[in-house]
């Protein structure tokens, strides 16, 4: 074929007649300083137009990858009113106050503590601050952690009333009774009945197989009803297959290490569950914390890293409703970004499977994503089943190596049948349509609860559906004196300080039921109405 | 003069404020800000980052035998109940009556209203049966050693553990990060070699906490610790011993109260026993057992016990119940005892296995004795030996070990529990079937 020398192009396919044939021997050209002209191939640099292809290197190397454009997505995770300069210096005033006191007290009396016998020579046990903390800041408050009930935790609950002689050091039991109307337990759909067609399928399942199969699931203690209870929330979630686990906690502190090796890099949101750190930390990854629920930190980070090019996969951890914070993930903005920066998905829905979406299905079902965009969906069955145990689902090969090599399988007894009864049937009932309208009503009280304390003046944190709604109090004190004089009025509550929250900002935590009427909401209501202004709680500036 | 104006009440006002102010402002704008990540991410490192999937490849996962699919009549020798209470009357009416009351689930973590009148029940019995301060219950076994073995070991101290602690124990030293050195398989000479060369590095200091980890009865092995040569070595070097005693408590010792109650050491030697519900007392769910000084420390510092929900009251009336039977009639434990010591004589004569095994221990685990085959073939033979036995009435289990993660992973084997049921007919019939199985479908 001829070379047709057209605007400097090679083009192999034209053909051309033999009179446009180029002279190859240089005869026409000016070579007179013995250089050959470069123009002699058809190239000639100076005339040629830039990318031919369009492909332009250089250009490439400098230009950014483009950014998420948040516009697009919904990312509003919940409400976090701060409060007001002159509350927080005087929380932090009060701690200080508490501290001193706390010294003065550790100078003057000696603490009814036990002491260790016949260990004298040893490197002490326990580090000094935390035996501070525990002995004059934490015990000050103690008698409102850890209470004992004698009924089922449903929507009420008998608590077992204590008495301390000697300041909290040591408790004994009054003897008396008192119900009161439970927004402590973690009872999101009602499940937490003694009688019903839940407890008919539990004490089936204990007069068929016994109290537990004493083996792990690798060896003699698979039953039917795992695998029943297996397919089932798979179904239920709308995914290809899952395991399922004895213990909630357990399934994040065995399953993560399974999954994730050194070599990955985990961004993990800063509130994230104790379990959820354990799993990382025994899967010896790389962790980098971004701010609660800031996508936009979390796009910083997973950018850099991506730069870096030295991680085999980067994984988000997150969980769907935080329950100390009582926000939500803003799901369908992470999904989006995912698939952008090819990274991969970690969901714990240890509060919002069951309570959250209108069929109940969980933030997935909420937010409006497909459950198969999520890499790894982890869940509970503590919190809206009214039993234990947790689930890991996702597609098959996903749970196949979960079971090959997460340690649960192998090593960890498997969940108990009276449980996995329990939780079938409670899972089945929430598919049905009675068990929507349990969706529906929780999803009733939530917003009406919210509303209402919206308006009392106090201040929530979080999302409008979350189930879990904090009340901020800011002090210790305030959280003590709240939950005592709630707890006179029937009303049992959880208070929550340091080191699960920051610490000056500790809260009271109402958790809402289905199973709760709007007469005892209206009743838990008209308590908290009555204390507001004695313990000073109004924090709102709306 | 000046201090005449300082001691004028308004100057010291102004003076205290001033101070607050200095102070406040130091601290806001010393206050570090977190540096902004400059973004490096072009067009062309976005093509270029090719991640891998979550998952690398695909695993194959031996499909574990449905318990239904066994039926009423076979000896079941795999699963570890060792006093056979799964299955009692008096414990299943009891816990389905606790159902009636209570519901299935605790619904909350003990701090936050799950705290029910029956943990503490059980709490209390189980120290008053072992004869010590207090306990804590978990509600699951695993979680109970990992937790307690991480709330007390932090990442500047040094543990001293048997090289054949089972998985758990690891996971607890993982999750604590301190120094860890493990000794020979009850090998007290290793042990105190070791403790010599720490001490000579002065690695073994008053500062720094240091741990005996060891457990009564081990689960990979079947043998027994030498408890007293331990407890020895620790007083000298000032460890802090914290034994494992989930297959010895209802096991072994006159009242079932376990090793120390066996070898007769005081029970305030150990700084802390950990005991398994899962075993002889038939439920799901572990404790600790020690003085209040120790066992307080947990309640706070536990991850299992602070960050979990408790465990299902219908399973701790259980425990209850089952300790009950145990309290009435010691009686069982020495039936127990005995089978195992006849099972002990009898795995002796097998033709072509190897065993071990304390003659006390519950569990024996056999091995076969041609060592030269590689450890997947073996565990495929004897995956191969148990579906035969399980064919001709007896149900056995392989040892199932994760042979990448665990430190020093143990020789595949079958591992054998006895039970207080067991006659002479049944140990013959497994001695029979395993020597059958091996000629009819073991290695050629």
């Amino acid at each position: 074929m001829a070379a047709a020398k057209v605007n400097g192009c090679v083009s192999l396919n034209e053909r051309s007649s033999a009179s446009e044939n180029i002279k190859c021997d240089n005869s026409d050209k000016n070579i007179g300083n013995g250089k050959v002209h470069h123009g002699l191939n058809g190239y000639e640099k100076s005339k040629l137009k830039p990318t031919t292809n369009g492909f332009n290197k250089m250009a490439i190397e400098r230009e950014k990858a483009p950014w998420m454009d948040w516009s697009q997505h919904d990312i509003f995770p919940g409400s976090f009113e701060k409060c007001s300069l002159m509350t927080a210096a005087l929380t932090h005033i009060g701690l200080y106050i508490l501290m001193f006191l706390g010294f003065v007290n550790q100078l003057l009396f000696k603490p009814k503590v036990a002491t260790e016998r016949n260990r004298e020579g040893y490197a002490p046990l326990y580090n000094p601050f935390e035996q501070f903390y525990s002995r004059y800041v934490y015990r000050r408050v103690r008698h409102i952690f850890n209470r004992p009930i004698c009924s089922t935790p449903g929507a009420e609950v008998t608590l077992k009333e204590r008495y301390t002689d000697d300041y909290n050091w040591s408790f004994g039991f009054t003897g008396t009774e008192r119900r009161c109307i439970n927004l402590g337990s973690y009872n999101y759909l009602g499940f937490a009945a003694p009688r019903g067609a839940c407890a008919d399928a539990a004490e089936a399942a204990v007069r068929r197989y016994g109290l537990a199969h004493c083996s792990p699931r690798a060896e003699l203690g698979s039953s039917r009803l795992h695998r029943d209870l297996e397919r089932t929330t798979a179904d239920f979630l709308g995914v290809e297959s899952a395991v399922v686990f004895g213990m909630g906690f357990a399934t994040n502190a065995l399953g993560l290490p399974g999954l994730l090796g050194a070599g990955a890099l985990v961004l993990s949101d800063e509130n994230n569950h104790a379990s959820l750190i354990l799993g990382l930390r025994l899967a010896h990854v790389t962790v980098r914390v971004f701010r609660h629920n800031d996508v936009r930190h979390l796009e910083r980070l997973a950018r850099a890293a991506v730069a870096e090019a030295r991680w085999k996969k980067i994984v988000i951890v997150v969980e769907g409703v935080y329950s100390m914070e009582g926000s939500i993930v803003p799901l369908a903005a992470l999904v989006a970004l995912k698939k952008q920066l090819g990274l991969q998905l970690y969901l714990d829905e240890a509060h919002s499977v069951g309570a959250m979406g209108p069929r109940g299905r969980g933030v997935t079902d909420h937010c409006g994503v497909d459950p198969r965009d999520v890499d790894v969906l982890m869940g509970t069955f503590t919190k809206s089943f009214g039993a234990a145990g947790g689930y890991i689902a996702g597609s098959a090969e996903l749970v196949n190596c979960v079971r090959a090599q997460g340690h649960a399988h192998a090593y960890a007894h498997s969940m108990a049948p009276c449980v996995a009864a329990q939780v079938l049937t409670a899972m089945r009932a929430i598919a049905s349509p009675a068990g929507v309208v349990r969706v529906r009503s929780l999803r009733d009280n939530t917003h009406y609860f919210r509303r209402r304390l919206r308006d009392m003046g106090v201040l929530t944190f979080g999302h409008e559906d979350s189930p879990v709604v904090p009340m901020l109090v800011y002090t210790f004190s305030k959280m003590a004196a709240t939950v005592e004089r709630l707890t006179a009025r029937g009303v049992a509550t959880v208070g929550v300080g340091f080191p699960a929250t920051p610490l000056n900002k500790a809260r009271i935590r109402f958790c809402l039921s289905a199973a709760h009427t709007r007469e005892q909401l209206d009743e838990c209501l008209a308590a908290l109405e009555d204390i507001v202004d004695e313990v000073g709680l109004r924090y709102s500036r709306r | 003069m000046i201090l005449m104006d300082i001691y004028d009440t308004v100057s010291w006002w102004t003076l205290v404020i001033a101070v607050q102010v200095v102070i406040g402002s130091v601290y806001f704008l010393w206050q570090k800000k977190p540096k902004e990540i400059e973004d490096k991410l072009t067009k062309q490192k976005l093509m270029e980052w090719k991640p891998l999937p979550l998952v690398e490849r695909t695993f194959e996962v031996e499909e574990p035998i449905l318990i239904d699919d066994i039926g009423e009549n076979v000896l079941n020798v795999g699963t570890t109940s060792f006093l056979c209470l799964d299955k009692v009357p008096s414990i299943v009416e009891s816990s389905i009556k606790s159902l009636h009351k209570y519901g299935v689930g605790s619904c909350g973590p003990r701090g936050f209203y799950g705290t029910i009148d029956v943990h503490l029940e059980l709490e209390e019995r189980l120290a008053k049966f072992m004869q010590v301060e207090e306990t804590c219950v978990y509600s699951y076994g695993f979680s109970t050693v990992a937790s307690a073995i991480s709330a007390y070991a932090k990442k500047g101290d040094i543990i001293f553990a048997d090289e054949k602690v089972w998985f758990a124990i690891q996971k607890g030293i993982d999750a604590a990060r301190s120094t860890v050195r493990y000794f020979k398989h009850n090998d007290m000479n290793d042990l105190e070699r070791l403790l010599n060369e720490a001490a000579a590095k002065k690695e073994l200091n008053p500062k720094r906490r240091a741990f005996l980890i060891a457990e009564a009865i081990y689960f990979n092995s079947g043998k027994m610790c030498p408890l007293r040569k331990l407890v020895e070595l620790a007083r000298r070097f000032k460890l802090r011993i914290m034994l494992d005693e989930s297959l010895t408590i209802g096991v072994i010792g006159k009242h079932g109260r376990g090793l120390t109650e066996h070898l007769n050491v005081p029970r305030d030697e150990i700084d802390l026993i950990i005991g398994s519900l899962e075993h002889s007392f038939a439920t799901v769910g572990g404790f600790c057992a020690g003085t209040h000084f120790i066992v307080e420390h947990q309640r706070l510092s536990g991850l299992g016990y602070c960050f979990s929900a408790s465990q299902p009251p219908m399973l701790t009336q259980a425990a209850i119940s089952a300790l009950d039977i145990i309290e009435e009639n010691p009686a069982i434990i020495s039936e127990l005892d005995e089978n195992s010591k006849k099972l002990n004589k009898a795995l002796a004569n097998l033709k072509h296995y190897t065993f071990s095994g304390d003659e006390l221990s519950p569990v024996k685990h056999i091995y076969l004795k041609n060592t030269e085959l590689p450890d997947r073939l073996k565990h495929s033979h004897l995956r191969n030996i148990t579906n035969y036995c399980l064919e001709n009435g007896v149900a056995m289990a392989v040892a199932a070990y994760l042979r990448d993660t665990e430190v020093n992973c143990p020789e595949p084997s079958i591992r054998l529990a006895s039970s207080r049921k067991l006659n002479d007919a049944n140990i013959a019939q497994i001695c029979t079937l395993l020597d059958e199985a091996y000629e009819k479908v073991g290695p050629k």
